[in-house]
């Protein structure tokens, strides 16, 4: 993992000291709350429904055991005993008071981390694969490059105040898992003649205008990279539109000028900053990449797994579920639910968080990874520790075998929390997991994937939701937009709307209808529910779900 | 034709704290809805507001919620404002767990 230099520690400690200095003089008067809004949103300070909230970044969604013990510490000692991990994988506190987060932020210092450029018109965490440096299928360990990434990005002073935010998504897997075409910039590492590179797109986003991102290259050498993203940020800093907040982000401005001329224009912006770069990036790179070495992996006996596995039904559904190929096959990548039935997606107890940590030192060479999936990841387990390792998260409410399964559902805060929501979604998680859990057919329904927002603004990923669910205020009520068809993966896919939304206690039925018709529709257990989707299209879905309107059409 | 004037309070939320608080008549600020002064008149509505808005070492975010008369004292008309004087409806925290 990576570690802090001097100059890192340094960077924090002088923003931490002046981001004091800032609460100190909101608090006596000196500064206006226009004035200290933006200071406080560039340290991650939110004002909520209900109380400030923090946003903590936990880079490319990588932690040690020993900040993962931090983030309970502070949960315990100033927020109410349990944080939540987002879609992008960070951490948030739903309840901090003013006075106290200037030493929230000195506590997150003694552990490397801290929220600068979690909130505002900035270059955003940068996020990564979850399973970067285990999976199977990966060219490379992305986390090295969006650790660069991060760097550069920091404080840059060129994209301090930019039309809107930015944010950027690195995989090195063909199989992606993080999401990268629903990003500003999304990076793929690709192979090419044996030299190592980028296939770069730009201009994606979910939101109020969902848009799958363009290639603007498909193979940009490794050495170029910094310059290329720099020339992308800087022509959509001078063209990105700034009268309109809802037309700010890049992908608007790829969609009015087209992906060709945004390509001629980072051409050009390129070759004018190309020089500039000596090579000294990628110095720093290789500095970091030793840093992110692979733990060294256990040569062991894996028959306790295989023992466990042939005896417990409970553990063998639970490694089915939850496990993932390693590319070791002694090993495997641990997927720790933060789902269960009824809980709320990606809330975490300090006790649990403890749990988790302790788990990783004892058992994964002291790392953790929070997924966009707000699930926590052991990436690198000897299969002989999995048996030890259920059995403590069964104790701790930890263990739902659920992973992939309906009732692993993404969902933003919405309006328990969030003063942007127009509606709950949390409930609505809830209650679709719990009715799955009763009904017992989640493991029958198999791969499928809701994904539930509060708000246009889609936090929760709703457009690339197997199943999407949009919470809006229809007339002072909540209601609630299906979308179908969405794909989150590097088949990417925008969900379609079914049709008239649902009232709240209508939504979880109308999931049930389309799962059932699901059931009934598909050609073998083996197809998956997007698969039979893209068979079949939206039309039995939407009969089921409209019965009365599709009646009416066929009598006209 | 301009429409009716419906009954407001003036809300925000404490600098300190961050939470939801209601401007009643005696100029305080306080945590409770039920307590709350409740304006019928638009021209006195407006003068609360600037009044409470230039508060800014006690609140943030100052602006008038819709509120219905009630025995009960005032009560929300939308959802969003019933769950700020609430708290969230996955934990028992906020206002709700102020009140036990």
């Amino acid at each position: 993992m990576y570690r802090y230099s001097d100059f890192d520690a340094a960077f924090v400690a002088e923003r931490n000291r002046q981001f004091r200095q800032q609460v100190e003089r909101r608090i006596d008067g000196s500064l206006t709350e226009d004035e200290f809004k933006p200071l406080r949103l560039m340290n991650g300070l939110y004002l909520q429904l209900h109380a400030y909230m923090l946003r903590v970044a936990v880079p490319y969604g990588t932690l040690s055991a020993a900040q993962m013990r931090q983030l309970a510490y502070i949960a315990e000692r100033w927020d109410k005993g349990y944080g939540h991990f987002t879609t992008r994988q960070n951490i948030q506190y739903n309840w901090p008071e003013l006075r106290d987060v200037p030493d929230i932020l000195d506590a997150l210092a003694e552990v490397q981390m801290h929220a600068i450029q979690t909130s505002g018109n900035t270059i955003r965490n940068v996020t990564a694969d979850h399973f970067a440096g285990a999976a199977a299928d990966e060219i490379a360990d992305p986390r090295p490059v969006a650790e660069l990434i991060r760097q550069w990005s920091t404080d840059h002073p060129e994209f301090q105040s930019m039309p809107r935010k930015f944010k950027v998504a690195v995989t090195g897997s063909p199989h992606d898992r993080a999401v990268i075409a629903a990003h500003d910039i999304g990076l793929r590492i690709v192979e090419r003649d044996g030299a190592r590179g980028y296939e770069v797109l730009v201009g994606g986003g979910l939101g109020r205008t969902p848009m799958i991102g363009k290639v603007i290259t498909d193979f940009l050498p490794q050495a170029d990279l910094l310059p290329y993203l720099e020339a992308i940020v800087s022509v959509w800093n001078l063209i990105g539109r700034r009268d309109n907040k809802y037309k700010a982000r890049i992908k608007i401005t790829v969609h009015e000028h087209g992906i060709d001329e945004i390509r001629r224009l980072v051409d050009a912006r390129f070759a004018e900053l190309r020089p500039a770069f000596s090579g000294v990036d990628q110095q720093m790179l290789a500095a970091i990449e030793a840093q992110f070495a692979t733990p060294p992996l256990r040569d062991a006996s894996t028959d306790g797994y295989d023992l466990a596995y042939a005896k417990d039904p409970v553990f063998r559904s639970w490694a089915d579920t939850n496990l993932t190929a390693h590319r070791d096959p002694d090993h495997a990548i641990v997927q720790i639910s933060l789902k269960a039935h009824g809980a709320t997606p990606g809330d975490a107890s300090a006790e649990q968080m403890r749990v988790m940590a302790d788990l990783a030192e004892r058992h994964g060479h002291g790392e953790l990874r929070v997924s966009h999936e707000q699930n926590i990841v052991l990436p690198h387990v000897h299969k002989s520790d999995l048996p030890l390792i259920h059995a403590t998260l069964q104790q701790h409410k930890l263990a739902t075998a659920n992973i992939g399964l309906i009732s692993d559902i993404i969902a933003c805060p919405g309006m328990d929390y969030c003063a942007l929501a127009t509606a709950r979604s949390i409930p609505i998680a809830q209650e679709i997991a719990t009715r799955f859990d009763e009904l017992k057919l989640e493991h029958e329904i198999g791969d499928l994937k809701i994904k539930i927002s509060g708000c246009i603004n889609a936090c929760g990923h709703h457009h690339v939701g197997h199943i999407g669910i949009l919470g809006l205020d229809r007339a002072g009520v909540e209601n609630y937009q299906i979308t179908l068809g969405g794909d989150h993966t590097e088949t990417a896919a925008l969900g379609a709307r079914t049709g008239p939304g649902f009232p709240a206690e209508g939504i979880v039925g109308a999931v049930e209808t389309i799962v059932n018709t699901y059931l009934e529709i598909r050609e073998s257990r083996e197809e998956t529910f997007i698969e039979t989707f893209r068979r079949t299209g939206m039309a039995p879905f939407k009969a089921a779900l409209y019965p009365e309107k599709e009646a009416a059409r066929d009598a006209a | 034709m301009p429409r009716k004037f419906t009954p407001k309070v003036v809300t925000a939320n404490a600098l300190l704290e961050g939470d939801v608080v209601y401007l009643a008549e005696d100029d305080s600020w306080i945590r409770d809805l039920k307590r709350a002064e409740v304006i019928t008149d638009e021209a006195v509505a407006q003068i609360r507001l600037i009044d409470a808005s230039s508060r800014q070492s006690e609140v943030v975010g100052v602006y008038l919620a819709d509120v219905v008369e009630t025995e009960h004292g005032p009560e929300p008309t939308h959802f969003r404002e019933d769950f700020r004087r609430t708290g969230p409806s996955n934990h028992f925290h906020g206002k709700q767990a102020a009140e036990v």
